[in-house]
């Protein structure tokens, strides 16, 4: 379909600008002319056009609300229209950051209020909500460990990583200065225990683990994991993303972990908005309350305020207080859900992956056949023996029955991967139709390879040629 | 109100097909001391009614102002109904990252006119798909100029927005990097003789802004052969996005990297946030720049189409040798800033004059009263600072009217006593500003 650039016509305009109330003075009596622009190279379309040229891009779209999107690692559940409703309430979105406190204590409080909610949850001291994405509070959450024993005089450089990791966290351990050092898994998909007491010296700053990690496993281990790194004197990082697993099931805290980001937008129902706004919320131990960002809420009485009064803070990790309309929706969620209701998420996501495993398990082949929590990993080993097909051809083929495919080649620890997680809010009907569809796509790669490997047949687009993109990149329009 | 759709008979039957007797033998990997025993200790659940009517409650706890006038990094400005209804679309808002490209057109192609806007009006080659904000991108482009350089101090003007320069200084002591701060001219505008001396050949990146924080108009051609000859590179902020609408683009100035805040166009002022970092280059940086890139491609029938691209340079793949870890970004909030420019087309600029129109207005007439007069004497957008006889006061009158008042420079500039920072977009009308000149005579 074409561009909006190539829609437009001159002359054109969806936006009228108000009258000038006030005496106009020449631009160029107050700004020098060489600094000013002569002319904004905008599209010019009718209100109409707008409308219909980004109606169109969204019916090329898939969402939650299109269909099913079992995206492991990303927990695509349902996002409830309440929360987006309430997010829109003037008293949330017409507040300027800097407004007085007396302006704005319904904002504090409900931020306050979440970071209590956060604590209970995961058994945290406290919770930052500074951070605008999980990779932003894993940067957080590392520098905050930085920042533990640089005030101690522990020079410490390494930062210990498994293996089955997302690729931000040793993305985060580099852009805090450390050197990151991959701890292996195990046979049944856990931390190596032996290579992780091996590793944790006394120059590691710590363990980043994602729990349930990435495989979708729980670590059976925790408390020898635990147990090697505060040995070590050092800190056990929770990569928060799996969050979803586990809620009022058990807690980081309790686990032993000193840090945890979370995602809102994955755990706590907000949604994604095609990449952003997240919202990645830090919690921390006692041991690192001190460095949390500034600035943070302080109540007095019944009247909140902002404080930067923390000498030992990392400082800011963005300007103001974090993705505040997104924190308001991820708070409607937990009000509605309460504490059993949150139970009944991590219970019900746990129970609809183990029962796709189960369905799943005699048709595509399991990289670790245990319990899962709230993603199973499957390899698509045998459809690359039998018949060529690959793991990116078996997505593609979903595309064509209507479905979002799973995470793929991903982790990396499991050739061929494919990574589903069909969360909580998920009927029963759901995953037995996308069980149907798997099992008939495994039977198509058996008798019909070529049909698999030339999907996409029904998109708007067929299989884009992603080689040419990279080589000629063409990232702005030249018209 | 739970969401999940599930029946007993449904869970029955499914953990039937697993072959367990109950739910708790799911979580048995937890070791048994850690499972909790008892509920936490949150309020109870909610219905949907009550939810709405708790939330009611929380948000008229808030005063909504008659009048801002605070700027400072976040600005009031009327957003087009088309806005609002696009990003509505919930094809768009429940969707993840376009990592399946075949179902995800309409965002890429969405992203990739909205990079293209950015570019065009920052006069750059390159714009990304945004970054969390203003201020993380603008630390971002210094980071990436110290590892692309391999150097490590950092000169940042005291005119840049103070709490950016905290980011800045956050992310550069996570890295190793040293940040040197540069003080203004007397006009408010950069101080070329002093910053052309601190910028020495380890200096990775000097970091202005344009309007700066007093809301002064720089002109950065006369820096960049200073900050060019000794190898560094130029990063160019701003917090106020539709200034971009008047004024000539950094790109075109010698700027190598454009970092701001994109929230004027098209994103309401939410408490501060989610906001959106616009982030713009050279072409020589294409393959450097962090975050997500769309791109155009065909597809097999040779059809045109969009991918996210270069992707090696992230972190997904590159790892601890990405550049950046930024994962998610502030996609939806992009989308409304290029639904936000396509409303207005041309008429960006129009709306630009008029800001600066009004900001004109408000300041002659506060300049008039007594003991009021501006601090600098640079040229100015849609924001200026005042000195007065008792900023306290001032807000204080302003306040009991219900107007947000200006942003007390001294907060964080102790030498600029008694002086307001003070906006005025297309939001306050002629009668709104002299209510405000004579509630502060």
């Amino acid at each position: 379909m074409d561009l909006i650039f190539e829609k437009s016509r001159p002359g054109r305009t969806a936006g009228g600008i108000p009258v000038c109330d006030v005496p106009e003075i020449a631009l160029d009596q107050v700004i020098e002319q060489r600094l000013l622009r002569e002319d904004v190279d905008l599209p010019e379309v009718a209100e109409v056009d707008l409308i219909r040229h980004y109606t169109t891009l969204s019916r090329r779209n898939f969402g939650v609300d299109v269909g099913f999107y079992p995206l492991g690692s990303c927990t695509m559940k349902y996002n409830p229209k309440i929360n987006e409703d309430v997010a829109r309430l003037p008293g949330f979105t017409a507040l300027h950051p800097l407004a007085p406190a007396e302006f704005a204590q319904g904002d504090m409080r409900m931020m306050y209020e979440l970071q209590g909610f956060l604590s209970e949850i995961f058994g945290m001291a406290d919770f930052t909500l500074q951070p605008a994405a999980g990779a932003h509070g894993e940067l957080t959450g590392v520098m905050m460990m930085k920042k533990y024993f640089e005030t101690r005089g522990d020079d410490r450089r390494r930062i210990l990583i498994p293996d089955a990791a997302h690729g931000t966290n040793p993305a985060t351990g580099a852009l805090c200065g450390f050197q990151t050092v991959t701890v292996r898994s195990n046979a049944e998909g856990g931390v190596d225990m032996d290579h992780l007491r091996e590793l944790m010296t006394g120059d590691a700053v710590g363990l980043m683990l994602t729990n349930p990690n990435t495989l979708g496993l729980f670590e059976r281990n925790i408390e020898g994991v635990s147990d090697i790194v505060h040995s070590r004197g050092g800190l056990l990082y929770c990569d928060g993303a799996n969050a979803n697993a586990f809620m009022g099931k058990t807690r980081a805290g309790d686990l032993g972990f000193d840090v945890i980001q979370l995602n809102l937008h994955k755990t706590f129902s907000t949604p994604h908005g095609c990449g952003g706004p997240g919202s990645g919320p830090v919690g921390v131990s006692d041991k690192l309350v001190d460095y949390l960002p500034v600035p943070r809420i302080v109540k007095d009485g019944d009247r909140y305020a902002w404080s930067e009064d923390f000498p030992d803070t990392i400082g800011r990790v963005r300007a103001f207080y974090g993705n505040f309309n997104v924190m308001v929706k991820a708070y409607a969620y937990i009000r509605s859900l309460g504490p059993d209701g949150l139970r009944k998420v991590s219970e019900v996501a746990v129970l609809n992956a183990n029962y796709l495993k189960e369905k799943l398990k005699p048709y595509f082949d399991l990289a670790y056949d245990r319990t899962c929590m709230h993603e199973c990993v499957f390899t698509g080993h045998r459809q690359v023996r039998e018949s060529g097909v690959h793991t990116s051809d078996i997505a593609k083929r979903l595309l064509d029955y209507g479905y979002h495919p799973p995470t793929i080649y991903f982790p990396m620890i499991v050739p061929e991967a494919i990574m589903i997680e069909p969360n909580e809010t998920e009927s029963l009907e759901t995953l037995d139709a996308f069980c149907d569809v798997m099992i008939a796509i495994a039977r198509e790669a058996r008798e019909e390879p070529e049909k698999v490997k030339s999907a996409p047949l029904t998109t708007p687009v067929r299989r884009l040629d992603e080689v040419r993109a990279a080589r000629e990149p063409d990232v702005c329009w030249k018209g | 109100m739970d969401y999940v759709p599930h029946t007993p008979e449904d869970q029955k039957k499914m953990m039937q097909t697993i072959g367990i007797a109950g739910l708790d033998d799911l979580f048995a990997d937890i070791p048994e001391k850690y499972r909790l025993k008892q509920l936490l200790n949150l309020p109870p659940a909610m219905s949907e009614q009550e939810v709405w009517g708790l939330m009611q409650q929380i948000g008229a706890q808030n005063v909504i102002p008659a009048v801002t006038l605070t700027g400072a990094g976040a600005y009031h400005h009327f957003i087009p109904a088309v806005v609002g209804h696009v990003i509505s679309r919930s094809e768009f808002y429940t969707a993840y990252t376009p990592y399946q490209a075949e179902i995800s057109q309409g965002i890429l192609q969405a992203i990739y006119e909205y990079q293209t806007m950015i570019a065009g009006l920052t006069g750059m080659q390159v714009a990304n798909a945004s970054m969390y904000d203003g201020a993380s991108a603008m630390a971002e482009a210094a980071v990436l100029a110290a590892k692309t350089l391999n150097r490590t101090k950092i000169v940042i003007n005291r005119s840049v927005h103070p709490q950016y320069r905290q980011v800045v200084k956050t992310y550069a002591w996570s890295n190793g990097y040293e940040v040197v701060e540069v003080p203004y001219a007397d006009n408010g505008q950069l101080n070329r003789s002093v910053l052309a001396e601190a910028v020495d050949h380890n200096t990775a990146a000097v970091l202005v802004q344009t309007p700066n924080f007093f809301g002064i108009i720089e002109d950065i051609t006369s820096i960049e052969a200073a900050v060019h000859a000794k190898g560094a590179l130029l990063v160019s902020g701003f917090t106020e996005a539709t200034s971009l609408g008047i004024l000539k683009p950094a790109g075109a100035m010698g700027a190598d990297f454009v970092v701001g805040e994109g929230q004027a166009f098209g994103n309401p002022m939410n408490y501060g946030g989610p906001y959106l970092g616009i982030f713009a280059s050279t072409d020589k940086f294409l393959r450097k720049i962090p975050g997500r890139l769309a791109g155009a491609t065909l597809d097999k029938d040779g059809q045109r189409g969009f991918v996210l691209t270069l992707q090696t340079r992230e972190q997904h793949i590159r790892r601890e040798r990405a550049t950046s870890n930024i994962c998610s970004n502030e996609a939806l909030c992009a989308l409304a800033a290029a639904v936000y420019l396509v409303c207005l087309g041309k008429n960006l600029k129009k709306l630009a004059e008029l800001n600066f129109q009004k900001a004109q207005y408000l300041k002659t007439h506060l300049s008039r009263l007594e003991g009021w007069e501006p601090v600098f004497s640079g040229p100015v957008y849609n924001e200026f600072a005042m000195r007065c006889p008792d900023a306290k006061v001032v807000n204080r009158r302003l306040q009991n009217e219900g107007i947000i008042g200006g942003y007390a420079l001294e907060n964080e500039y102790p030498e600029l006593k008694n002086s307001l920072l003070l906006c005025a977009t297309e939001m306050l009308s002629r009668e709104d500003m002299d209510r405000i000149v004579s509630i502060a005579r």
